[in-house]
């Protein structure tokens, strides 16, 4: 249900400054949300002075910088570092993004970052995505056949069959848009959120699928698919520039178009 | 009903003692973009039309009963705060009309592109800015 407040055992508290050694000139702040399950205390924001001249150019540069010379303690998802594994997705100035992709240039002033939001919290930056990734389980998000494969080749699609796939396929699930979602975070539980539906849609659209009626028969549902009240955010935020909304709209046209 | 997301805040530490998580920020922290704004606007709008719809009501009800009470009415409707609750409620109708249209055009298909859908949105702000004031500008120059 929608609580607009955090609950009060997440309220997030001032934390320790770091400073940036003597003679550093070119220096950023930034503010970094914490919490230990070890110390029995809330959430806090600790300030780490990081100097732009030995760091490299995106945030998540700064954040490896910072556990390697300043804070070991400090915790984050990262794999990559180029925009391929989804690890490094966090709230970063406000919006919902790849650390590895943002260059700290873009950010004017301090740069706050804190986890993917409205998610349990396992240590600091890192967030518990079982929730969505058992709502990706529900969509059984691969080729699903009755007819038998061809014996000499793969199930073929034309150039045009293929191409539908565009735009659905580069999801690399780093949950940045479903975490975006005002409707994902009021009613998670039961709304399957912009990255599910929009893997959802990458099987309908697949023209090999042969069950395509069967998935639109479990998306119609008033929570799974229709809390989608096209507020953007999720297609705002895709560091991958994918458009969910737009797949999510696919699945409404096709489930009133079945019914005409 | 219960959220079953709820079990997912109950783990053990290092101690292997069960502790609660924190929520992460949300509201607290997400910068609005203004696709955001507009869509709860329209939820807020739609309530304030259900609720101006009263103030017609009564304006009605009173032209069936008397022309005392029609000229109550009357007055009341062109006091300041009357002027304010009208121009409230016709901005409001004209906000929500507007949105209603990009949600049809959603609906449709059209619009979900990255300049679109952020130059539909400052379409509809500019377009209930410009109706409320014709509206006015026509209603006062009638009036």
């Amino acid at each position: 249900m929608a609580n607009f407040t955090l609950p009060s055992n997440s309220r997030i508290g001032l934390g320790k400054d770091w400073k940036a050694p003597a003679g550093a000139k070119r220096v950023r702040e930034f503010r970094i949300y914490r919490w230990s399950p070890d110390d029995g205390q809330n959430p806090r924001t600790d300030t780490y002075e990081v100097d732009l001249d030995t760091c490299g150019p995106m945030v998540l540069d700064a954040l490896i910088k910072i556990k390697n010379e300043i804070d070991p303690t400090l915790t984050f998802r990262r794999s990559c570092r180029e925009g391929i594994c989804g690890s490094c997705a966090m709230n970063i100035d406000g919006g919902n993004t790849l650390a590895c992709l943002k260059p700290i240039e873009e950010v004017t002033g301090a740069v706050r970052i804190t986890p993917l939001p409205h998610m349990p919290v396992v240590k600091d930056l890192v967030p518990d995505l079982s929730q969505i990734y058992a709502q990706l389980r529900s969509i059984d998000p691969w080729l699903k056949t009755d007819s038998p494969a061809p014996p000499d080749a793969e199930r073929l699609q034309s150039r045009e069959e293929r191409a539908e796939l565009d735009g659905l396929w580069e999801c690399i699930l780093c949950f940045c848009c479903s975490t975006a979602c005002p409707s994902y975070w009021w009613n998670g539980d039961r709304y399957l959120g912009p990255a599910v539906l929009l893997q959802a849609y990458r099987w309908i659209a697949d023209s090999r699928d042969e069950r395509t009626g069967e998935r639109l028969d479990s998306l119609e549902d008033p929570f799974k698919l229709y809390r989608c009240h096209t507020i953007m955010n999720c297609t705002d935020t895709c560091p991958k520039g994918l458009n969910p909304a737009k797949a999510i709209g696919a699945i409404k046209q096709l489930i009133v178009e079945r019914q005409v | 009903m219960r959220d079953v997301r709820d079990a997912l805040f109950v783990a053990r530490n290092s101690d292997d003692k069960l502790i609660s998580r924190p929520l992460s920020p949300h509201l607290q922290v997400y910068r609005w973009p203004l696709s955001m704004a507009l869509s709860i606007s329209h939820r807020v709008t739609g309530v304030g039309l259900a609720i101006g719809t009263l103030l017609m009501t009564w304006w009605l009800v009173a032209a069936a009963v008397s022309d005392d009470a029609f000229a109550q009415v009357q007055w009341f409707l062109g006091t300041p705060l009357g002027i304010l609750l009208l121009l409230g409620w016709s901005a409001a109708l004209f906000f929500h009309f507007f949105t209603g249209l990009r949600h049809l055009a959603w609906d449709a298909g059209y619009g979900f592109d990255k300049p679109w859908y952020e130059r539909s949105g400052w379409a509809v702000i500019a377009a209930t800015i410009v109706a409320t004031l014709l509206l006015w500008i026509i209603g006062f120059a009638v009036w």
